[in-house]
């Protein structure tokens, strides 16, 4: 490696020019009114970290539940409520929203533009995802009810009117407003990332982790309608007695599962390809070498991507679909396991013989591999139907999807946070409470599911909320107990760690790890417009190149330039509470029946058309 | 590569109307590095309609799975009105056409024609949700209600989803009308009216799908039963 020919801090450039029709607020109307694509991220994030403590407090009270045979800490139903509420929230609340907070973050910073596309209806996007989020924990809260039962799946008939009370009419609810919410924020970063590239940003020279972004946009775009649709006709059967999943009436519970499926596998995907777009980003940086085979993890992004959308009925093995459409759903998962490999074995290319740093955003990265690579071998497993119905519905799927989810998805989600916290405060976090933070989260992790996969080839059914002691259960589930509390304590440390470090943490500079991407070359926390200048793109690596590769200096105009911004706007909060009301008119018409709350929806609407109006017609 | 020839192959990838779309009004600023050649608003509305195929494919794969599967009557041969359906269907199709003009019109600028044609449209579309409430009134009346059958359940929601989509594109066309009436859209905007129109012809296409395998299939089932 050759010395350093530049720093990021050498360049110097004239303030931008910059103009605003009203300009912004300050304070908290800021926050609420905001365009800003890093305030979004900032609420996303934060959201999302508290959804998922509160997503893991779930899981703890459950996981106490099991620890011993034969508990009473909690009874059935509470028991059902608690997983259910808790899948829910860590892959709707938690993980998604998160993710979108990178990308709100990442996307215009890493590809030299200013903002999204359209910087309201990122905000409409969060406040309508908030709105469904609160609306699905009020459940919690519902006179007689309580928390939705019937599994993050909700299969019918569980769901219908006749078996699930009042929880699950949150439940549709509150997942209709986040997908209308995640369209809107798909369509607005598909546009900003294929029209707003600075000058020489080909798409070949997107960072993996836009390219990652990228596909996930499409994915929710097109696999969101689906289960839009399948909780709309859940909800007609709730609200009106329609007969889409009523079995006595000629209603096919399979449709259900199709609908949900078709959206739920394409979303699995939506969890884990940002977490390889992390890893790929970080990997590079620590290893001090390019990503090798940058083009081809690109490719395997694609190609997942589109053979995402071809495997869900492999969910429904056990659903009795005959073996021709077994053995197509087969073959297309197994070959979902190529490109996958495709990548891992190009991350091991990145790291091989090159001199390692270990900083905690590393070690979360690191440890990314191996573990995901557990819960893909075990879901290669699955793509075999006579294993597949062994396995069904034991706690080896349990383990299997968590090895994917958190030892994948959320581990590659802290690499990222460590990795950007100090580009987003302009403050480190500190890297001693982070290595504790890590280790204790991989062991925690690791005690937790690895018995879970010895759990279920010993015959224990997930979903039951307790179990005898002959069974022979009670050790490996002592240790789930145990690791999910060395969880819960790890994820408090990185809390604290974020507290403490935004308070006084160390100061970070632009570029504190010398890394590649657009990012880094602004200030942190970033300039209000993102960059002070245009940046002018000449490779993949932009920053890196212009500290050391004679040629490739990226220089600042000598005049300022003049950037048009984005003003604060009331009107994305107005129209997202107005879409609230046409939802909350319905859930209040179905809890009170005869009550005409559903004037509340009539006002609702009004208020959306209304909203619009203003909203199309304000000046920006 | 030195970083000339590094620049001109970005240039060469479409990046050459960098100061095309410079305006200081509105959004223009943030299309300035416009690398598909499509305003924004425009491509938002294609990705949009790639969702929204996926939202009608849904429900009407949802029909075609009951389809024949109900356990009770009516039947659709028994109550529906081809004469009375293929009027409203030739309207909403005709909407296209005054749609297109109004686009016509706002690319060479000339406002009022475009508010009447954008008007004429919102007619044509409110004269076929019309019919439609008038049609549910009748099945109702003939005894298909939402609850009756999966028939029912299956095709009030799938053509009342349609209509509904319709009727926002009609509260569409009317806030583009006003807002080209108050000179908010001009010539120079013409994009954002023919995304709107985008959005239009989409819902009629729908519609073309829906009125041939709901309605005319059921009417060709009859007859080559006969000839069997």
């Amino acid at each position: 490696m050759s010395a350093k020919l530049h720093t990021i801090e050498d360049i110097e450039s004239p303030p931008p020019d910059m103009h605003f029709e009203r300009g912004l607020k300050s304070g908290i109307t800021d926050w609420l009114t905001t365009p800003d694509h890093k305030k979004i991220a900032v609420l996303y994030s934060l959201s999302g970290f508290i959804y998922l403590l509160v997503g893991g407090l779930e899981a703890i009270l459950f996981r106490i539940q099991l620890a011993v045979p034969d508990n009473n800490f909690m009874g059935g139903d509470t028991f059902n409520g608690m997983v259910t509420m808790h899948a829910t929230t860590m892959v709707f609340l938690a993980i998604m929203p998160m993710t979108a907070g990178l990308a709100n973050m990442l996307i215009p910073l890493m590809i030299g533009a200013r903002d999204v596309a359209f910087p309201r209806l990122n905000a409409w996007s969060y406040w309508t995802f908030l709105f469904g989020s609160l609306v699905l924990n009020f459940s919690f809260l519902h006179p007689g009810a309580g928390a939705p039962s019937a599994g993050w799946f909700g299969y019918a008939p569980l769901t219908g009117p006749e078996f699930a009370h009042a929880g699950v009419d949150y439940w549709w609810a509150g997942l209709a407003l986040l997908s209308a919410s995640s369209l809107a924020a798909s369509i607005n970063f598909i546009v900003t990332i294929l029209n707003l590239r600075a000058p020489g940003m080909t798409l070949f020279r997107m960072p993996v982790m836009i390219w990652m972004l990228l596909v996930i946009q499409f994915l929710l775009a097109l696999a969101f309608p689906p289960v839009t649709v399948g909780l709309i006709l859940l909800g007609f059967d709730r609200m009106f007695g329609t007969l889409f999943y009523q079995v006595s009436m000629g209603g096919d519970p399979h449709l259900w599962q199709h609908l949900f499926w078709v959206f739920g596998h394409p979303e699995v995907y939506v969890l884990i390809l940002p977490a390889m777009g992390v890893v790929s980003e970080i990997l590079p940086v620590f290893a001090r070498r390019p990503l090798f085979g940058q083009i081809a993890i690109i490719f395997s992004g694609i190609f997942i991507g589109f053979v995402g959308f071809g495997v869900w009925a492999h969910h429904m093995f056990t659903s009795g679909m005959g073996p021709v459409a077994d053995a197509a759903f087969a073959a297309t998962t197994a070959i979902i396991a190529i490109p996958t490999g495709v990548k891992i074995f190009n991350w091991l290319g990145t790291l091989w013989n090159s001199k390692l740093s270990f900083p905690t955003p590393m070690l979360f990265a690191l440890s990314f591999i191996p573990m995901f690579t557990i819960g893909g071998l075990s879901g290669l497993m699955h793509a075999s139907p006579p294993l597949d119905l062994q396995q069904h519905d034991s706690y080896f799927v349990v383990a299997h999807f968590h090895y994917v989810l958190v030892g994948g998805a959320l581990q590659g989600l802290f690499a990222g946070f460590y990795y950007w916290f100090p580009k987003v405060t302009g403050k480190m976090l500190n890297d001693t409470l982070g290595k504790i933070h890590f280790w204790l989260f991989l062991i925690g992790f690791n005690v937790t599911f690895f018995p879970q996969h010895i759990l279920g080839n010993n015959g224990m059914p997930r979903r039951i909320y307790t179990y005898p002691a002959d069974a022979m259960w009670g050790f490996e589930n002592m240790l789930g107990t145990a690791g999910a509390l060395i969880m819960g304590s790890a994820t408090l440390i990185f809390a604290y760690n974020m507290f403490v470090s935004f308070k006084k943490g160390e100061e970070a500079g632009n570029d504190p790890w010398d890394a590649c991407t657009l990012e880094w070359l602004t200030t942190s926390p970033p300039h209000v417009a993102n960059f002070e200048f245009t940046p002018i793109v000449l490779s993949e690596r932009p920053v890196w190149d212009h500290k050391y590769t004679d040629g490739h200096e990226i220089v600042a105009p000598d005049k300022s330039e003049s950037f048009h911004m984005p003003s604060y706007s009331w009107k994305p909060l107005i129209v997202s509470s107005c879409v609230l009301t046409i939802v909350l008119g319905l859930l209040l018409n179905t809890f009170i029946p005869g009550s005409y709350l559903w004037g509340l929806s009539v006002v609702g609407g009004v208020g959306t058309v209304l909203g619009v109006y203003a909203w199309v017609t304000e000046p920006v | 590569m030195s970083a000339e020839a590094a620049l001109d192959h970005g240039h060469a990838e479409g990046h050459d109307d960098h100061a095309d779309g410079h305006d200081d009004h509105g959004h223009g600023d943030l299309v300035e590095n416009n690398y598909m050649k499509v305003p924004n608003i425009k491509l938002a509305i294609w990705t949009f309609l790639g969702s929204e195929c996926m939202f009608f494919g849904s429900l009407i794969a949802t029909y075609f799975f009951y389809h024949e599967k109900s356990i009770t009557g009516p039947l659709p041969q028994e109550i529906f009105s081809i004469e009375i359906t293929s009027i409203s269907t030739f309207i909403l199709l005709m909407s296209s056409w005054t749609m297109a003009m109004a686009v016509d019109a706002i690319k060479q600028g000339k406002t009022g024609r475009t508010v009447n044609f954008l008007l004429a449209t919102a007619v044509c579309g409110t004269v076929f949700v019309s019919f439609q409430v008038y049609e549910f009134w009748h099945f109702y009346h003939m005894g298909l209600a939402l609850q009756t059958s999966l028939f029912g359940s299956t095709f009030y929601t799938m053509t009342g989803f349609h209509g509904a989509h319709v009727s926002v594109g009609v509260i569409w066309l009317l806030i583009m009308a006003i807002m080209v009436k108050k000179g908010y859209i001009t010539g120079e905007k013409a994009y954002s009216i023919e995304s709107g129109g985008l959005y239009w012809h989409f819902v009629d296409i729908v519609w073309i799908i829906i009125f041939t395998f709901v309605y005319l299939l059921e009417f060709a089932k009859p007859l080559s039963d006969a000839v069997k």
